[in-house]
């Protein structure tokens, strides 16, 4: 049982060596994975590309239909079914032994490098028609995927300390709380300081529309209106203002979670139906390409 | 006096019952005493329709009353059919209070009571043993007269009580079965453990109950209960949904009211229910009353029984959980077979008996179950103390092996906490890596692998037989339960287990008598967290080895404590003072509960100047060590900020229970985009439901320690399962298997909180389905009403089961959470690796 087993397990190459290698592991980011490996090759891809183009004598001018843009049109095309297959990759974890991270990596640096290839595959030949729509989607999706880039690496650090150690769940339970206190806190009341505070009470905490969530500004809300029209000094009041102020900081800080969220995942909703759209416009490209030409 | 029985039965539990059946189907004039209203209390008290389970599978059921896996109710149903059938004399209301022989004094028959005081102090007390019949005093004042006594009480014991004046007032109660009960009342929770905080959240959960419920603190902090139950505690007194009341006891009870002593002076406020949780007193005390010894102080220990179940007192029988047997299905045979023991069935075999001889089916040599415990009892020095019955209940959690000559017994690195017995043949320890023809041998007799055991981590050497050799796997907890049993055996195994350590440690070509006078004056002690154990400054000279647990090393740098390293478990400190004669340069403390093995700085001079070798390699590491604590000093002018940042976050990591990790997830929050992929992943890889809450837990610095397991070193959880149903596996995981039960003590136990008890959701549609389709939740954990309507299209109900992280144990590639986060924000980590200072402070970005 225990130490037969552990016994046929061990040796090199067993999972041993795999586990120490990464209970050894640093905390590097997609983009330095493996010191910067796909970077490098999505260099060389690019300035390969780029010499050919300049060296190779294409007749009668550089365009797709040159071998040579033939050649590009392909590796161009393989990467962007490639490039697609993240969409799969990310929800089916197993089997295999690879990482999301390591393959994010490579999406991302021969995702730019594609720019490069694709743009000497048309030989710099536009026009009104599928194959240029094609090429516009493409860089469509490359322009929302470098945003993507940005936010990934600029942003996880304010959604951390927004967050101060609580999980979505106790701030909404928190904001719950408050209001309890605010029902009974506001029971003395008059009739229009009560009703700003039922107002408040009333309104949806994800209240607002897509742009309020990404700007963070919600010039409807009831609570900071509450706030601002809250009169009277009496004890009663300034217990409700002081609620509603803890109300509003709760409030404050689920929309700066929304927003940051919604930043980081907006630019996918274009980066997923696009790349659906370029791989749709890429297969009628192509079947244009063996019927007419 | 009334009728004197052939037997009492105590407790009406499955053991108690069983025992009860058999003794009215022989026809045995007999009574079985209960304590509540009811059969069975602790099944009672399971959670509503628990689903039971019946284990191990493999033990027959050898009893007059039926058991089967099956629902609460059912069961306890079919019990009280069975019981009432069987025409048992069953005296409800019943509780035993104490038990005395009323025949002559037995010679030289004297137990002796050991009570320790709160404050340490033990007061020892004689008690003459008497022959019986015995009389047992109830509660109520009665007295039963029997010959023969079972105690099937189990190990629930009774709730501690208050002591308050009027605490004896029916308005005082122990337990709350069903919080909805009470509307409208003043309740006072009494206790501040997971139970009073769970009780008194309950009572104010539905403020349509409008009840006023308090809860009494005597500090001002929750140090017995878990940290979710504190934070949820003080989220309802925010939301006045309830009220702790801090630095308040209780002075009076009168019907109404409760007078309480405060911080203020007294105070009276208006109660109708007080509900005291303030834990319970195990059994033991009335137990040994009886006259009953058990095996040792330990507060593990059971009590001394014969190969019949028979205690030091004559007479007077033990069976069940108080037996040391936690399982229903065992509790239900030695019920059965005690009464057959008691009515003169000498031949009667235990029911384990197959279990056992299939243990010993592959060994060679034809001897019979009996022979080969005993060759194993004979054999294997630290088993010698052992009694047959405790021998059989051992062989349940260990395993005899045979072994031909150079065959591996384990690896070095492996993983493994069990401990090995020579019974014949020798083995050969492989103590240079880098040179197997390098061995020292271990004779029949002796043991080895007690490292693991004592450490939790992974073996040092690999170990072969030298011959042909028949060994003795002892698990963890057979180990030690073998060393709370046997005294000897524990001090055997400590005493070889420094040897071996010193050996392993220093290496190069130590033999056994070259230390064995430092083992001699070596000293095993215990260090709290947080202990110091050697302070900056001090002159003290001993040298010390880390024996379990962890160690963290301190220098104070300009009044601030700079955190220098981490030490696990095997190494050694305090060599630099010694070997150099200079005051102490770092203070050391205990990360976690630790054990250190003391050495006498003196022996340790003498041990390095007989052996230039290891004087060698003393200054090489002590080099190494004076190293790093320049390169962090020297930091420390250039980058003040740094130092500090990697101090904090090093303890803030220890804090968390690092110190006891093997293998822990943690993610950079630098990094993590909130994609929770990796709940996602974990999800998809075992049974649809994930094994970590990335939200919850602690962050510092951008540092987050989810709730997910850390893999302990010495598991917590492992402590009280009764099917013994979690086990380190192959690769250092700590994983439950199939045959838990459900009973939720691991849940408890874990301080961390990553347990959870869940039933295995049905599958789901296909990805591919999902993606083209829409069929199905999709990837990751499905929400809890899918699970619910799909189990029940699906039919068979599931039995909640403990579930937690298995580190991905069989899955290729190893941790699907850190496989499945796309930006490198999480990564598993063992504590000595990643507590170095590049690691601590390196910008990822
Ligand atoms: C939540 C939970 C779930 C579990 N699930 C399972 C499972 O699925 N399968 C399984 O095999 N095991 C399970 N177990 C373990 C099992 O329930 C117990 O180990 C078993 O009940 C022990 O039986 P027993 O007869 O020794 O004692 P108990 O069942 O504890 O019975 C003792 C009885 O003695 C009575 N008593 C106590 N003191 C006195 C006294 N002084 N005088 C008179 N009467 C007294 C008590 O009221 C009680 O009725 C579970 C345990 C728990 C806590
Ligand atoms: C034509 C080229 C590209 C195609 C077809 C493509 C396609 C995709 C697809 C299908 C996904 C999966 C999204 C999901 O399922 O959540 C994805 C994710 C992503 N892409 Fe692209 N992409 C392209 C180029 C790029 C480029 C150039 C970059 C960056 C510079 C980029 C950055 C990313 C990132 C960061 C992700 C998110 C990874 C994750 O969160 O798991 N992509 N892309
Ligand atoms: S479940 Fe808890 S106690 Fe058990 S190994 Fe994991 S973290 Fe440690
Ligand atoms: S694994 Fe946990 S719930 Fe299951 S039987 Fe063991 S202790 Fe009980």
């Amino acid at each position: 049982m225990m130490a037969t087993k552990a016994a046929q397990t061990k040796g090199g190459t067993g999972r041993f060596t795999q586990d120490e290698k990464r209970r050894d592991s640093d905390h590097v980011s997609f983009l330095k994975h493996r010191g910067f490996r796909w970077l490098w090759i999505a260099l060389a891809l690019s300035a390969a590309s780029i010499a050919g183009y300049v060296l190779i004598d294409q007749e009668p001018r550089p365009n797709g239909g040159t071998w040579y843009g033939y050649t590009l049109g392909t590796i161009g095309f393989g990467l962007i079914l490639w490039l697609s297959l993240l969409g799969v990759r990310k929800r089916r974890i197993n089997p295999g032994a690879w990482s999301l991270k390591a393959w994010t990596s490579a999406h991302v640096y021969l995702g730019l490098s594609l720019a490069v290839v694709g743009t000497l595959h048309t030989g710099f030949q536009m026009g009104w028609n599928v194959h240029t729509l094609a090429y516009v989607l493409m860089l469509l999706v490359i322009v929302t995927g470098i945003y993507g880039v940005v936010v990934y690496a600029t942003l996880p650090a304010s959604l951390s300390s927004n967050r101060k150690e609580m999980t979505r769940a106790q701030m909404l339970d928190a904001l719950t709380a408050i209001d309890r206190q605010l029902e009974s806190a506001a029971q003395p009341l008059g009739r229009a300081e009560a009703d700003l505070v039922i107002a408040a009470l009333a309104q949806d905490v994800f209240y607002g529309g897509p742009l309020a969530r990404l700007t963070g500004r919600y010039p409807g809300c009831a609570t900071s209106r509450a706030l601002k029209r809250m009169g009277g000094n009496s004890e009663e009041t300034a217990r409700v203002g002081s609620l509603l102020e803890r109300r509003r900081d709760q409030l404050a800080q689920i929309r700066g979670a929304l927003r940051i969220r919604a930043m980081l995942e907006i630019w996918l909703f274009i980066h997923i139906p696009l790349t659906i759209a370029l791989i749709a416009a890429l297969t009628a490209h192509v079947i244009s390409v063996f019927y007419y030409w | 006096m009334g009728e004197i029985y052939t037997v009492a039965i105590i407790g009406s539990g499955p053991a108690g019952l069983s025992a009860a059946a058999r003794a009215a189907a022989l026809g045995l004039s007999h009574v079985l005493l209960e304590k509540t209203d009811h059969l069975s209390d602790t099944i009672y008290k399971y959670q509503k329709g628990k689903h039971v389970m019946a284990t191990p599978a493999n033990l027959v059921l050898r009893s007059d009353i039926d058991f089967e896996a099956g629902k609460r109710e059912v069961i306890l149903g079919l019990w009280d059919e069975q019981i009432a059938g069987h025409k048992v004399h069953v005296k409800y209301h019943a509780e035993a209070r104490a038990i005395r022989g009323t025949g002559d004094a037995i010679p030289g028959s004297v137990q002796q009571l050991v009570t320790r005081a709160r404050d340490g102090t033990k007061s020892v007390r004689d008690i003459q043993r008497h022959a019986p019949p015995y009389a047992i005093e109830l509660a109520n004042g009665e007295t039963v007269m029997a010959q023969n006594v079972i105690l099937a009480i189990g190990t629930q014991g009774n709730p501690n009580r208050m002591r308050c004046p009027g605490a004896d007032l029916p308005h005082v109660q122990y337990q709350l079965d069903d919080p909805a009960e009470y509307v409208d009342e003043h309740i006072v929770i009494v206790g501040t453990g997971d139970a009073g905080i769970e009780n008194a959240r309950g009572l104010a959960e539905d403020p349509a109950q409008r009840n006023t419920v308090s809860i009494l603190n005597r500090g001002t902090e929750f140090p017995t209960a878990k940290d979710a139950n504190v934070k949820a505690l003080m989220a309802d007194h925010e939301a006045g949904k309830l009220m702790i009341r801090t630095e308040s006891e209780t002075a009076s009870i009168e019907p109404g009211f409760i007078t309480l002593t405060t911080r203020d002076g007294e105070l009276r406020i208006p109660c109708d229910r007080i509900i005291a949780r303030i834990g319970s007193a195990p059994p033991r005390a009335f137990v040994e009353e009886c006259g009953i010894e058990f095996s040792s102080e330990d507060r593990s220990a059971f009590p001394k029984l014969s190969p019949v179940f028979e205690s030091t007192a004559p007479g007077i029988f033990v069976i069940g959980a108080l037996a040391g047997y936690p399982l229903i299905k065992h509790c239900m045979n030695q019920g059965h077979d005690v009464i057959e023991f008691i009515n003169g069935n000498t031949e009667l075999k235990p029911a384990d008996e197959p279990i056992i001889a299939a243990k010993f089916a592959s060994l060679p040599g034809n001897r019979s179950t009996g022979e080969w415990l005993e060759f194993l009892r004979t054999n294997v020095s630290i088993l010698n103390g052992m009694n047959p019955l405790q021998m059989r209940e051992f062989m349940l959690d260990s395993e005899a092996r045979f072994f031909g000559p150079s065959e591996v017994i384990f690896e070095r690195n492996a993983p493994g906490s069990s401990l090995f017995g020579i019974a014949s043949g020798s083995v050969a320890v492989e103590v240079n890596p880098a040179d197997p023809s390098i061995t020292i041998p271990i004779e029949a007799g002796s043991i080895f692998g007690e490292v693991g055991l004592i450490s939790g981590r992974r073996r040092g050497a690999t170990i072969r037989a030298a011959e042909d050799t028949i060994v003795v796997e002892i698990s963890r907890l057979a180990a030690l339960k073998l060393q709370s049993q046997v005294p000897t055996a524990k001090a055997a195994i400590q005493r070889i287990s420094i040897e071996r350590q010193l050996l392993q440690m220093f290496g190069s070509g130590l033999k056994r008598e070259d230390v064995a006078a430092l083992v001699e004056a070596a000293r095993v002690e215990e260090k709290r967290a947080g202990e110091v154990v050697v302070a900056e400054g001090a002159d003290d000279k001993d040298v010390f080895i880390i024996r379990r647990g962890s160690m963290i090393v301190e220098k104070a740098i300009g009044e601030r404590p700079v955190f220098l390293s981490y030490l696990p478990a095997g190494s050694y400190f305090g060599e630099m003072a010694v070997i150099d004669g200079s005051l102490r340069t770092a203070t050391v403390k205990a990360a976690i509960k630790s054990e250190v093995i003391r050495l006498p700085g003196e022996g340790f001079l003498a041990l390095l100047e007989k052996n230039p070798a290891l004087r060698e390699k003393a200054m090489k590491d002590m080099a190494g060590r004076r190293a790093t604590n320049a390169f962090i000093e020297s930091r420390k002018d250039s980058f003040g900020g740094a130092v500090d940042l990697y101090s904090e976050t090093a303890q803030f990591l220890v804090d968390n229970g690092i110190g006891e990790a093997t293998d822990v997830l943690l993610i950079d929050e630098k990094l993590c985009i909130g994609c929770d992929n990796c709940e996602k992943a974990c999800a998809d890889s075992h049974d649809g439901l994930t094994r970590l809450d990335r939200e919850a837990g602690r962050t510092y610095a951008h540092l987050h320690v989810p709730t997910s397991c850390r893999h302990c070193e010495h598991p917590h959880c492992m402590a009280d399962c009764p099917p013994n149903a979690i086990k380190r596996g192959p690769d250092g995981e700590v994983f439950i298997d199939d045959t838990c039960i459900g009973c939720g003590n691991c849940q408890r136990n874990c301080p961390y909180g990553v347990i959870r008890m869940d039933a295995k959701p049905p599958k789901k549609p296909s990805l591919l389905q999902w993606m083209l389709f829409g069929r199905g939740p999709g990837p990751g954990e499905a929400s809890y009403n899918w699970r619910k309507k799909a189990a029940a299209k699906d039919g068979t109900p599931k039995a909640k089961q403990a579930i937690k992280c298995d580190m991905c144990s069989g899955i290729d590639g190893g941790p699907a959470c850190v496989r499945a986060c796309p930006t490198g924000a999480a990564i598993r980590v063992s504590p000595d690796k990643f507590l170095t200072f590049t690691k601590l402070t390196e910008d990822a970005e």
